[in-house]
């Protein structure tokens, strides 16, 4: 029976393609491998659903269909069949919302020793921010942008002074040390999406949206935008290095801090506006 | 077994109230009979014929973004700003313009008032009202193709504040005309809704109990009923985002920096309109998943000759989908932004809707167990309607799963997500719906092998497009994206996979020809039908003249002694008994009625 023959192919050809596609997600950097179990339980409680009802339907295509003389059942309705199909796909629903439920509550509980760091996106760019010696942002606001302040920060918060402020580079991350990632936009939408952190969030005008990780692996990964954030979406791109702490001192080393970039830029101007003289 | 008309909750066979005829408009020249009609079966066809006008113009869409896809930088009539503009205009026809309109429009108006066993809509003047509102706001969106700019390519969501911003193309005219578009239709498809409700509820022909409607008319009826209620939010939300763009209002616009310059904009939030859209977004999914539902439980029903199993539940599945839909449409915003503790609840609602949902599979299965099953045509594409949803479905408990959906979210995981469920899936039963009530609506059969090789292109090609798609999204391609460009993580297999699925989908998008000559050549020559080539129960099929006459029924309404699935009933002589029939002529239940 070719139809009912196909139909099974489909759910033995979908169970086979998963199990042997090249294609699946890539090597996880943080510790959020939960999230990747929680999609595990998924696709075997899913997948199992899936072959058990196209394998059923399939088989009563091949069994009943039409003959001379066949006859349909007359059967409307078998209430204790139904009660115990009900109960069944609960505990499997309960099954997989259980622990998502778990992971999530972990997600949205930002470790007390969590470094905060800024990400802020704007058409088509990021721009990172990192504490200073005093270990505390400082306080921005869009309305502070300009040439010289490219993130907003407020020229009076003395928090801010020393933030380190990366505009057009890449992001360093220490290994093992927990980040809350603070998310900033200053004209639309944007998503700071790093598939290897499996953390993403929307970054959004108005509001400081955040997620947390704690980075598990070096190496160097592409930070992607997920949100459609306009013509050139699709080439708002950086990089983010996690590497060891030693490492990453050095680089912080390197970087300038509001205090000396506004200073720098003061220079610039004064130089520009007196002609160079 | 059974031997009684089997009847849902009401326990007895005769029709319990008079439902008073009435007055019918009576065209009077040529004009007003096909045209400007009030006739609800002239309407839903003229409903059909413009939504898939403009389906067409999103199924053209949907290759220009695949050749994009499939072979980057190879075409260089595509820029990014065009990709953009037709993933928003495809996305856009094809939920609003296409599906809502052929289920309600279209199907509705064809069915609910010969289902129930009524002569016409009960108010005919607004429901054609109804069909030019909707031509006009069809007409109001297909003209942003040739404004200056072109159309808006905010992506259908149409999220500010990008949407009235100049980083987005189309953002001088596109997005205007898109927003008076969307008005608009909501203004057209509320004097239609209105109507299916209102003749559902009190037009039923003598003895059509509620709990002996066929199913159909129970997913459109529901979908209408969360219609009109879904669609006012999408109504504000566009009104309050056309205000920002023309008046310079800030319901959705915080302050913020538009071309390197501090925009006018200040105090308005971006997720607000989130929720307003999402408040729509959501039950929009099942006002499209539910008129499906209805029509492939009867095509199941009808072509294995086996009642429906389990008709109450279903009808309780259907209602408790529609009220559960209204409380899950912020799981398309976990990584929103919003207040994260709102991912517990909504998670939780949304994963129990899998159950009624659950449930409706498993009695489209064991309606097919000790069947009788005819692989017509409308049965191949039931059978991949149950495939194509059930995959659908099921992926569907992964975006559904709070933290789940955060590494999947804005993936192209997403995208083949919904094309399976209420893309791929809903235009099974489209299709199939149409090979099983064309002979109804011409007189004439749709040829048969053409159609199975139809189904057999567009059911295997459409399963190969979106199946490996979603290993693109778990991968972590994100969707919306011109270009992939130089990313460490995705290899060369992923293009090599993107070009394979441009090839399947051309391909499908142009077997789709031979169902549009099919529908051209059967009207002239495909072969007579006869009033009931089903064999079918519901009262359509029993209607004096095919295609059914002005008023559907002659002199006498019909009336209604049983539900619609008395498919196979033991000892009766055939192995169907119409709605109409009364218990006494059935031989098998003569003196048990009582």
């Amino acid at each position: 029976m070719a139809v009912a023959l196909i139909l099974l192919l489909v759910a033995i050809g979908s169970v086979l393609f998963h199990l042997y596609s090249p294609w699946w997600w890539t090597p996880i950097a943080t510790d959020w491998s939960y999230i990747d179990h929680t999609i595990n339980i998924t696709f075997w409680i899913t997948g199992f659903v899936f072959t058990a009802v196209i394998a059923f339907m399939a088989y009563c295509v091949f069994r009943f269909h039409h003959k001379e003389g066949r006859r349909a059942d007359y059967n409307p309705e078998n209430k204790r069949l139904e009660w115990w199909l009900s109960v069944g796909t609960g505990i499997g629903v309960a099954a997989m919302l259980a622990p998502g439920l778990v992971v999530w509550h972990q997600f949205v509980t930002v470790p007390a020793d969590a470094t905060e760091i800024e990400v802020m996106g704007q058409q088509w760019q990021w721009s990172f921010r990192l504490p200073g010696k005093d270990s505390r942002l400082g306080t921005s606001d869009v309305r502070n942008i300009s040439p010289e302040n490219p993130m907003g920060l407020n020229r009076d918060d003395p928090h801010g002074q020393d933030d380190v402020v990366i505009e057009n580079g890449d992001l360093h991350l220490p290994i093992g040390k927990p980040v809350k990632v603070l998310l900033r936009s200053v004209d639309v939408l944007h998503d700071f999406y790093v598939p290897e952190f499996r953390a993403k969030m929307d970054m959004v005008p108005g509001m400081v949206t955040y997620f947390w990780i704690k980075p598990i692996r070096t190496g160097t990964f592409d930070v992607l935008c997920a949100e459609l954030c306009g013509a050139a979406h699709y080439q708002m791109r950086a990089k983010v290095i996690v590497e060891e702490e030693s490492d990453y001192h050095a680089w912080l080393g390197q970087q300038k801090t509001f205090a000396e970039l506004s200073g720098r830029n003061a220079v610039v101007r004064a130089t520009y506006q007196s002609g160079g003289k | 077994m059974v031997d009684v008309p089997y009847d849902g909750i009401a326990g007895t066979a005769i029709p319990p109230a008079e439902v008073p005829d009435v007055e019918l408009y009576h065209p009077k020249s040529w004009l007003t009979r096909y045209v400007f009609s009030q006739d609800a079966k002239i309407i839903a066809i003229q409903y059909s014929l413009t939504a898939s006008a403009i389906g067409l113009v999103a199924l053209v869409l949907s290759w220009l973004m695949r050749l994009q896809l499939g072979f980057p930088g190879t075409f260089s009539f595509i820029d990014a700003n065009q990709y953009l503009q037709f993933i928003t205009m495809h996305g856009m026809i094809m939920v609003i313009y296409l599906l809502t309109a052929l289920f309600l429009g279209g199907f509705g108006n064809y069915l609910i008032p010969l289902m129930v066993g009524a002569r016409d809509m009960v108010f005919p003047y607004v429901n054609m009202l109804s069909y030019w509102v909707y031509l006009l706001a069809v007409l109001v969106l297909a003209s942003t193709f040739f404004v200056p700019g072109g159309p808006t390519g905010a992506g259908w969501t149409l999220y500010p504040p990008q949407a009235i911003l100049s980083g987005t193309p189309g953002q001088d005219w596109g997005i205007v005309l898109m927003l008076a578009s969307l008005i608009l239709f909501i203004i057209g498809f509320t004097m239609g809704g209105l109507n299916y409700v209102v003749t559902v509820l009190q037009a039923r022909t003598r003895g059509m109990t509620l709990m002996r409607l066929p199913l159909t008319v129970w997913g459109i009826f529901t979908a209408t009923v969360m219609a009109l209620l879904a669609f006012p939010a999408l109504f504000v939300g566009s009104v309050m985002l056309l205000l920002d763009r023309l008046l310079g209002t800030s319901f959705f616009m915080p302050a913020l920096i538009e071309m390197g310059q501090l925009s006018k904009y200040g105090g308005g939030s971006p997720l607000l309109f989130q929720h307003l859209f999402w408040f729509f977004g959501h039950p929009e999914v099942y006002i499209v998943a539910l008129p499906a539902f209805g029509i492939v439980s009867d095509l199941i029903s009808t072509h294995a000759r086996k009642n429906i199993f389990g008709y109450r539940m279903m009808v309780w599945a259907i209602v408790a989908i529609g009220a559960l839909s209204f409380v899950v449409w912020a799981h398309h915003m976990y990584v929103s932004g919003m207040y994260p503790y709102f991912g517990y609840f909504f998670a939780t609602t949304t994963l129990i809707i899998a159950i009624p949902t659950a449930i409706k599979v498993y009695n489209w299965v064991l309606t097919l167990w000790r069947g009788d099953i005819h692989l017509t045509v409308p049965m191949l594409f039931a059978l991949g309607f149950i495939i194509t949803f059930v995959n659908g479905g099921l992926t569907g408990l992964f975006l559904g799963n709070v933290v789940v959906d955060v590494p999947l979210s804005d993936t192209m995981f997403v995208v083949a997500h919904f094309h399976m469920v209420m893309g791929v899936a809903p235009i099974m039963v489209v299709l199939g719906a149409i090979y099983h009530w064309y002979p109804k609506v011409t007189g004439r059969m749709l040829n048969a092998g053409l159609g199975k090789f139809h189904f057999w292109v567009t059911f295997l090609g459409a399963y190969l497009i979106f199946f490996p798609m979603h290993y693109l999204g778990l991968l972590g391609v994100p969707r919306r994206y011109f270009e992939l460009g130089d990313a460490a993580f995705i290899p060369p297999s992923a293009h090599s996979l993107n070009a394979f699925i441009t090839v399947v989908a051309l391909t499908v998008g142009f077997a789709q020809m031979t169902f549009l000559f099919n529908l051209v050549w059967s009207l002239f020559e495909g072969e007579p039908s006869g009033g009931n080539p089903w064999r079918a129960t519901s009262l359509e099929w029993q209607t004096p003249e095919t295609p059914p006459g002005h008023g559907n029924w002659g002199k006498e309404l019909p009336i209604v002694y049983r539900w619609a699935y008395d498919y196979s009933v033991p000892g009766a002589a055939q192995d169907f008994i119409p709605q109409n029939q009364p218990p006494t002529n059935t031989g098998a239940v003569q003196g048990a009625a009582s």
